[in-house]
This record gives C-alpha cells, structure tokens and sequence, in this order.
C-alpha cells in the first residue's frame, strides 16, 4: 500500500461513470461494481497530514449522504455562508418570524475548510460545517456546546470532477454526526443555496464485503480489536442477527493467502476471502452465511452499516476510505 | 341599497344555490358582489337548513341596518333573536363580505349597548374576505368616538387579528396618519403600534412620526411595541433613526389574536371540506405542506425563487463597479410573457433549478439560453428525484405512486415543451425499466420512452429494446399497443431532431459525435427492426386482432415515409408476419391501411430513385437493391390478391401464398382462383355483398361473378366512396389499367 498515492488510479474502474456534457453520452455507468480496486492508499504525504486536525472525525458515527455538485459555491466565501445559514437555523426553529442576520442567535455556525482530506490535486478542500449552542443562562460565557457537525468531501473524485464545469464543486460525500433536525435544516439550506441534492448513502452487501477484505489486509500497529461481521437473516418474523468475530490475525492471514498482487484487490480475491469465511463458518455452525445479509462490518480500521454509518478508528487510513466512499456517493450521482 | 333586493328575490332550488357555490371568484372582487352569490356561497348544497339559515341572516343583517334607538338587549327578544343568529352563524360558517359592513357600523356607532357591540365584534368573523370599505368607514367611527374605549380596543385586535383577510389595503394605507394619532391614547397604544407595525411602507416613514414615537418613547419608557415600530422604521430608514435598540427581543406585541383565531381557522377548515371547490382562501398561499417523510425528499418541485446567494454576490460586485446597472429581476415578479420579453437580457436562473419545472416562462427562457450548467444542475436534481421516488425501484414508496405519477407527468410535459429528452430520464428509464413491473406509472413510463434522445449508441438494445420486449410479450392485448404507439413516438421525435439537425448543418457542433448520419441510419434502422419483429410474435400470440394491427400498421406509415417527408435516407419494409397478416386481414381498414403504406413506399422509392439518376456525383447512401426487390415481391402479392386473383400462383416471397394447384385441389375449395380480389378478399366481401344489393335490389342471389367490366368500375367507384383512400391511390399509383386492357383482365 505503499505504493499508493492516491493519485495514482491505474485501476479506475473498467468503463465507470464518465459522464459528458449534459445530454452527452456516459457508457456503462449503470452501478456495475469495479473489478479491482487500490488497497487503501496510506495518507498522501506527511507534511499537510496532520493527524490531529482531523483526530475529532474519528470514533464517532457519521451518517452517509451523497451530495451532486455544489452550484456556485465559493471557498472565499465560508464565513458568510455560517452567517446566512445561521439565519436560517433560527428561522427555522422559530417558524414564521423573521429573523434579522447577523444578530447573535442560539445556534452558531461555523463554516471552515480542512485542507487535509483530499487524495488528488483535483479534489476540493473538505468543508466543515460544526453547529454549537450558547447557553441561554450565561450568553457571556464562551462555552459552547458542540451540536451537530457535518462535512462535505472529496478524496479522488476525479471522475465526478473532471467532467464538471468551473461553477460546479465536487463535493459528493457528505457525512453528519448530530440530531437529524439539524441535518435536515443545514440539508435544506445547502440544497436551496446550491442547488444540489442531498441523498442518503447506503452500502451494498457487496460493498460491505469489499470492505471487509480492504480492511483486513491493512497494518495496525497495536493489538487490535476483533473483526466482525454481522449478518441478518431474512425472512423470519423476529429478526435474527448473526455476529461473527475474527481475530485480526487470523483474518490477516487468510487475506494474505488470497491475495495475489499487493496493493490491488480483484472482485475474485473479495469473493474467495468470503467463500473461505463462510465456508468455516458453515463447518462449525452449519448455517450458510451466504444465504444471509452482511449488515456490517467492523474492523480495526473502521466500522460500517449498510444503512450507511460509518466510524472511522484510525487516522491514518482515513482518506483511504474516505476514497472507497467518495466512489461510492460518485456512483450514486451519476 | 342593492343588498334589499337579495332578500325580494324568490328562493331557488337548491341546485342552482350549488352551482353558485363554485363561483369563488365573485368574491374576490371587492366592492359591490352580487349578494345573492355571496350570501350563499358557503352553504352545504344538501338541506333545505340552510336556506332558513340565510333567510334568518338576512333578515338580521337587515334589522342590524335598520336599528335606530338603543333597544335594551333585555327587554327586546327581536334583538336577542337576531344577535344569536348572527353569532351562531358566523361561529358555523363565517360570516358573507357584506355582513361586515353593517355590524361594523352598528356595533362602533355606539347605537347598542356595550355587551351588544362586544357580541357583535366578536362574532366578526369572515368567511372569505373582509371589504376594505367597511374597515375605512369602521375608522371613520372610531374618529368620532361615539363608541367606548373597550369596543375601540377590541375593534383595533379584531383589526390585527383578520388583517390578512381584508381585501385591499390602498385606502387603508391612507389612513395611516389617522391610526397614527391614535397612539396617543395610552391603551390603545400597543395596539395601534402593531396596527401601524403591519401597515408602514418605507414612505410612511416620516422624521416627525420618528419625532414623535421618540417622544412618546421619553413619555412612557422602554415600551416593546413601541420599540418594535421604531426597529421597524428603523429599517427602512437606517439614516434617520440613530437610536441603538436592543438587539434581541422575543416578542414585540401582546397576543390580539382574541377570540376570533380559533373561530376563523375552524370556520375555514369547516368550509374547506364542505365546499366543492376546496380552495384555499385567502391565506393559502403558501403550498400545502407534503405528507413526505424525508427532509430530502425530492418529489416536491421547488417554488422558483431568485437566487439569493447570487444575490448578495451581486451586490458585492456593484459597490466595486458603479457603472453596472444589471440588475436583474426577481424571479418572482416574472408573471407574463411581455414581462420575459422586456427583461430577457437580465434574467436569472431560479436558485434551484427543478423549479423551472412549473414555469413555463422559465421554460421559454432555458430555450433561449445555451448554458451547459442549467441542464446539469436540472440533470442531477431530476436524476436522484427520479432515482429516490420511483415506486418499483426503491421499497417503501409504493404509497406515493400518484405523486410520483405527477412527477413523471411533469417531466414529460416539459420534455415536449423543450421538445427534448432529458438524459437523467433516459438513464433512469435504463435503470428502472429492468425492474420494471409495466403496471405502476405505465402510461407515464411509456411516454418517457417516447422522448428518449437520439444517439447511436449500442446500449440501446440491452437497456431499452429487451426489457421492454420481455414485458410486451408477457402482459395484455393494451399494453402491447401502448408500446408500439410509444415506441412510433419515439421514432417520430427522432426523426424531427434529425431534420432539425439537417437544417442547422451549418453549426455543426449540434451534432454531437454520435449522430453522424450513418450512425442515426443505424438507430433507426435498429428501433425499425426491433418493432418490426416484436410485431410479428405479438400478431402470433394474440392472433391477429385488429386492434393490434392498427398501431403496427400506424408505426409503419411513418417509416414508409422516412425518406421524403423526414429526409432520411433510410427504408425498410415490413417483415412478412406483419404484411401477410395485414393483407389477408379479415377487416378493411388494416387492407386499407397497408395500401396507403405501400403506395407511400412506391413514392419514396420512386423518389429515391429518381436522385440517384439524376445527381451525377455517386450518393453516400442509397437504398439497397434488395428494399427494391422486397418491395416488388410484396407488390406482386398485393395485386395478385386484389387484383388479378393470381396471389396463390404469382406470390414469390419465400413466405408468401403461393401453392400448388395440386395443393388447392385438396382444399376443396370451389373457384380457388378468384377467392382473392376486391371483390372476394375476405376484408372486402362485405362491400360487394352492398354494392349488389344497391345495383340489383331485385336479384338476391349475391352473384359476384356479376362485377365484372363496367361495374368493376362501378365497384371502385363504390369502394372509394365508402372512404377507402388507402386502396384509392395504391390502385390508381401500381396497377397499370389502361382502360381497355384493365377490362378485359378483370374479365379473366
């Protein structure tokens, strides 16, 4: 995974998703899911990738969204979006009034850019979008809770964004941690402002198994927690949830028995490491795991839901999978 | 004293009362309404109940008029009489715009006792709307002040509450000073204030009512309603009031909602459901809300606004350049079409472009206006809406299918406004059709279909061409049609884009790489097929009605005319599972109709031919010798079997009628021979059986070996009259009759 910078995309998936001009031709770009893909590249370079700007992204449940381009969405302009959004929020909340901007409400946003998350020289900036509430008791006291934040970002969505023209930002993951009221309102506000749309962004099985064997193959420096899969079974009046845990390790040498080239993974490799799995599962328990769901997945590296939640554990692999889920909101768009 | 008369007029039947119920508008108005239409409007058409319940209205609006002296609520049982109906009417149903006018007048002209005119006021409340006039004069009394302080005060909050439901505010705008004066009245005060609140314009802001309102503001203290006035001044006019106010503060005004609030809203709701037109009155304009569940959801096509963010950049830009005068105009003031002529130079896109959706003056404005951004940004609005909403695609969505049928409806009425097919409705017609059950949304899916764009592109026959095919053989006889009539569309609105481009040539960068001509010749030569074959299993399995017929054969009288009415080099025949099944059809109108056909292929053909003699330079396209020939074998068929009796001898398609005479024998048949001409074509036996009857009354044998020589003549002539068109210029364009010859031939 060395190798990996994450500009280089020798593996870009066959004939996936390049979409022309608008009533343009785009071939092929009907959800087939890659044949191969990169391991997850480690991060692009040490100097601009400071693990601590981005250290509160991890160990927290964000919710997925795919976002289609920003129309006429400017960088310079982030302190006066917080300002007009702020207004927002307070409209919204207090229904039917109008609310001067500008005024110091409740709510207060903050609009900022972290320059950290990116994979390619293409991509735009993350924003970040953190909303914190005053306490009304002691408005001079400058604790301020942190509410809801959410971020938009982009790590080598070259795809989406060569194919945009200039007044258009590529920003198609969208990622929220927070009550959803807020979400919606802060959703709605950026779907007004920049007309784009905001989609929730679910997780195939298919996609979950990819991940499961991506993130297996990754180094972890301390011991780590098990791997587990979880798995639903269809069809029965209650639902019935099957965890399967992992040792790292073992998971880690069954990867590497399967795997062929480092630093590239095939649908096939994803499909035996699987097969392998289930069939040892099969050997104990005796049930066929392939007849079921995988619902999720949780390893070292990050946990994810089908229903699209993510938790990033390590900052390190961050833009990497940040890169597997930026193709997957890409995919959703196009 | 028009609002007499209404009472003099005989009671009409209760359907008429329901008829003038839909007439909301008369309303609407102002000024003198008819007020027998307003009067009944909001009657429920059923009972006899109600129209007692008017006449009880009229009568009390009539004796509030007329009331003269203070007659003691106590001691007059007429009075209690009337103010009861008045109250309880109004609290069912709201009370008719004319009814304020005279309550107004008699509960401020302090005529009644005080308990009255509280009662009265407080049962004001509207049905519909509130005349301006009966508010000005209701001021006019309050300037007298012949009534007390405590009617004054509730009139002002009645005022407050029902402001929003007055009809017009012009007048009431010119008395602004009058209600200004009043704030001097220290209780009446904090109303008047938020009376003046809802009523200041930036030109009622004035230095001496500044003046003033400070002043007061020195008199009284920090009083919020007057703080709010003057916030309110304040910005209109930031250069005239230099006051700091306190920035925050949760409510200006006291709660004047009073009594009437719940009153009107129940009143309105009440009418809403009884009424047949369930229009909103008059508050209604903001959108009914979406029973949706997602903040996301899609299906809601937003209001155009302007967009406010471009907005402020806007103005950023013009405080640098002094000169820029570009002011655009807000979206919301574009109403007409001279209006979109007058400002086209400075519109601007809404800020969420699905808007443009249900503006067809916008629509006019994305015609004019070649911007790659507007159709992404309506692109991938309308791709995640479709790709989100659709019933059959994504669970759970099944209750919302008349929502998403209005949707598809949308899209599709603006795809044949812009006369242009979207390609997010292409792709997510690729998608979808796959899983698609041919139920839900059909006649909506189906014409989506019809506006899929032009382009040679292969994915056309996995994405489209097999999944429709696995439903059209497997659903009904009308489904069947439904496609082929779409699939004609979809050729027909190809063909116009290709003369289209034809005739922009020039600007070659409309053509997109894909439709050189060979490739659109491909497209088209492939959809041609496709519906050709699909024909053919379809007339098999349904075993050839009629009604199917029709529509193969309406598809194919566009691609017989390809080449001179749509300058496509392109001709294609029927296969013969649709020719022979038309013309051995049991029915005329298919016979007819496949002679039209083939006299339009002999045109074109013709024409066809006619070029490639006459141009010198070698054409890049020309038609294969083999349409020819298919053409002719078809040909020799056709007049084999209506003309010359010969099909069973003469027809050379491999799968054609041609048998042995040995074969014909074993039929049995009697005369084989003649058993297809006009005459005994099984389509057309039912004219010569007429034909007889009217040429020979007296013979009822039927001989119709008799039409023969000069009444085959006749018999044409017939035919042709009987509306036969078709067969009319296919006889008159391929069977060469030289007078005599035809003669003697048809006595064969």
């Amino acid at each position: 995974m060395e190798s990996a910078d994450g500009a280089a995309r020798t593996l870009l998936s066959i004939g996936r998703l390049s979409r022309g001009p608008p009533f343009g031709r785009a071939h092929g770009r009907f959800g087939l899911s890659p044949s191969g893909r990169l391991l997850l590249p480690a991060p692009r370079s040490q100097e601009n990738a400071d693990p601590q700007r981005t250290a509160f992204l991890l160990r927290k449940q964000w919710t997925l969204y795919s976002v289609s381009p920003l129309y006429k969405f400017s960088n310079a302009r982030l302190r006066d979006y917080a300002r007009l959004l702020g207004a927002f929020i307070a409209a919204e909340k207090q229904k039917g009034l109008a609310v001067e901007v500008g005024v110091e409400l409740d709510i207060k946003v903050a609009v900022s850019s972290l320059p950290d998350l990116k994979g390619s020289d293409q991509d735009q900036a993350a924003i970040l979008v953190q909303l914190s509430s005053r306490s009304p008791a002691s408005p001079k006291n400058s604790e301020e809770k942190l509410v809801w934040s959410g971020w938009f970002c982009c790590v080598s969505g070259d795809e989406l964004s060569e194919n945009v023209p200039e007044d258009f930002t590529c920003l198609p993951l969208f990622l929220a941690n927070g009550a959803e009221s807020y979400t919606s309102i802060v959703g709605s506000w950026f779907q007004k402002t920049f007309d784009c749309s905001f989609c929730r962004l679910a997780i195939s099985p298919l996609n979950l198994s990819w991940m499961a064997a991506m993130w297996t193959g990754c180094k972890v420096d301390k011991t780590a927690s098990a791997m587990e899969l979880v798995f639903s079974v269809p069809c029965l009046p209650q639902p019935l949830d099957i965890s399967y845990a992992i040792h790292p390790e073992d998971a880690k040498a069954l990867w590497d028995t399967v795997q062929k080239t480092p630093g590239e993974i095939t649908q096939e490799e994803v499909d035996v490491f699987m097969d392998c799995l289930y069939s040892h599962f099969h050997r104990h328990f005796k049930i066929h795991l392939s007849a079921t769901k995988l619902v999720k997945v949780s390893t070292p590296i990050a946990s994810a839901h089908c229903d699209g939640i993510i938790k990033f554990l390590q900052s390190q692999y961050l833009t990497g999978v940040l890169m597997l889920l930026t193709e997957l909101a890409i995919s959703q768009i196009q | 004293m028009q609002r007499r008369q209404s009472s003099k007029t005989p009671k009409q039947p209760p359907q008429v009362h329901h008829k003038n119920q839909t007439d909301l508008s008369a309303w609407r108005k102002g000024g003198r309404t008819d007020p027998e239409k307003s009067v009944q409007i909001h009657q429920s058409p059923n009972c006899q109940k109600n129209d007692s319940k008017q006449d009880s209205l009229e009568q009390a609006l009539r004796y509030f008029e007329k009331v003269q002296d203070r007659v003691s609520l106590k001691k007059s049982d007429v009075l209690q009489k009337h103010l009861t109906t008045v109250e309880s009417i109004a609290l069912q149903r709201g009370l008719p715009p004319e009814g304020f006018d005279v309550l107004l007048n008699v509960a401020l002209s302090g005529k009644l006792a005080d308990t009255v005119n509280t009662r009265l006021l407080k049962s004001l409340v509207p049905a519909s709307v509130i005349p301006e006039n009966s508010v000005v004069s209701s001021v006019s009394w309050l300037c007298v002040s012949k009534c007390s302080g405590n009617v004054q005060l509730l009139f002002l909050r009645w005022l407050i509450t029902v402001f929003d439901f007055i009809d017009h505010k012009e007048q009431l705008h010119a008395l602004y000073g009058f209600f200004f004066s009043f704030l001097q009245d220290e209780k009446m005060c904090p109303y008047v204030c938020h009376l003046l609140y809802l009523l200041t314009r930036k030109e009622s802001v004035k230095p001496f009512r500044i003046r003033r309102l400070l002043d007061l503001q020195a008199k009284m203290g920090m009083q919020p309603h007057l703080q709010a006035l003057l916030s309110l001044y304040k910005l209109y006019c930031p250069e005239l009031v230099t006051i700091t106010l306190p920035g925050k503060k949760k409510t200006y005004f006291k709660n004047s909602e009073g009594p009437w609030k719940a009153a009107i809203n129940a009143v309105r709701r009440r009418n809403q459901e009884s009424s047949p037109v369930s229009q909103p009155l008059f508050l209604g304009t903001a959108q009914p809300q979406s029973r949706k569940r997602k903040w996301n959801t899609q299906l809601i096509i937003p209001a155009s606004s302007t967009n406010r963010n471009n907005l402020e950049e806007d103005r950023e830009k013009n405080r640098v350049d002094l000169y820029s005068t570009n002011e655009s105009l807000p979206l919301e003031q574009l109403q007409t079409f001279s209006q979109l002529l007058q400002n086209i130079h400075h519109l601007e896109f809404p800020s969420q472009m699905g808007s443009v959706l249900t503006n067809p003056l916008l629509l006019h404005y994305m015609n004019c206006i070649k911007d790659e951004s507007v159709y992404l940004r309506l692109y991938y609005w309308m791709g995640q809406t479709l790709r989100e909403e659709c019933t059959w695609c994504v669970a759970d969505n099944n209750q919302y299918e008349e929502e998403f049928k209005d949707f598809l409806e949308t899209v599709y009425k603006t795809e044949c406004f812009l006369q242009e097919g979207f390609s997010s409705c292409e792709e997510f017609l690729y998608k979808s059709l796959p899983l698609w059950d041919g139920c839900s949304c059909r006649s909506q899916v189906l014409r989506l279909v019809s506006w899929i764009p032009l382009s040679s592109f292969s994915e056309m026959k996995s994405h489209l061409y097999d999944p429709l095919a696995q439903l059209f053989f497997t659903s009904s006889l009308y489904f069947k049609c439904s496609v082929l009539e779409s699939l004609k569309e979809l050729l027909q609105n190809w063909l116009n884009c290709h003369v289209i481009h034809l005739d922009s040539e020039s600007d070659s960068q409309v053509h997109s790489l894909n439709t050189t001509l060979s490739g659109l010749v491909n497209v088209v030569a492939e959809l041609i097929h496709f519906v050709g074959w699909i024909s053919t299993v379809a007339l098999r399995l349904e075993n050839n009605p009629t009604f199917l017929l029709y529509f193969i054969l309406d598809f194919y009288e566009t691609v017989c005319d390809m080449y001179l009415r749509y300058n496509l080099p392109l001709l294609i025949m029927p296969p013969a599972g649709v020719f022979y099944p038309a013309l051995l059809s049991m029915d005329s109108v298919s016979l007819n109709q496949l002679c039209y056909i083939m006299y339009r292929y002999r045109t074109n053909l013709v024409a066809a031919k006619e070029n490639e003699l006459s141009k010198k330079r070698i054409l890049q396209f020309k038609f294969s010798s083999q349409t020819y020939q298919e053409y002719n074998r078809y040909i020799i068929a056709m007049v084999g079997c209506l003309w010359t009796s010969s099909a069973f001898q003469k027809d050379i398609h491999p799968q054609g009628l041609q048998m042995d005479d040995e074969l014909l024998k074993k039929t049995t048949a009697q005369e084989f021979k003649t058993s297809f001409n006009i005459v005994y074509h099984p389509a057309m036996m039912g004219y010569a059986v007429l034909f007889l009857q009217q040429a020979q009354p007296d013979d009822t044998t039927l001989n119709f070996s008799l039409i023969k020589g000069k009444k085959w003549d006749w018999y044409l002539k017939y035919l042709y009259a009987q509306g036969l068109k078709g067969l009319k210029v296919f006889i008159e364009s391929s069977i060469n009759r030289i007078s005599q010859a035809s003669h003697s031939k048809a006595e064969n």
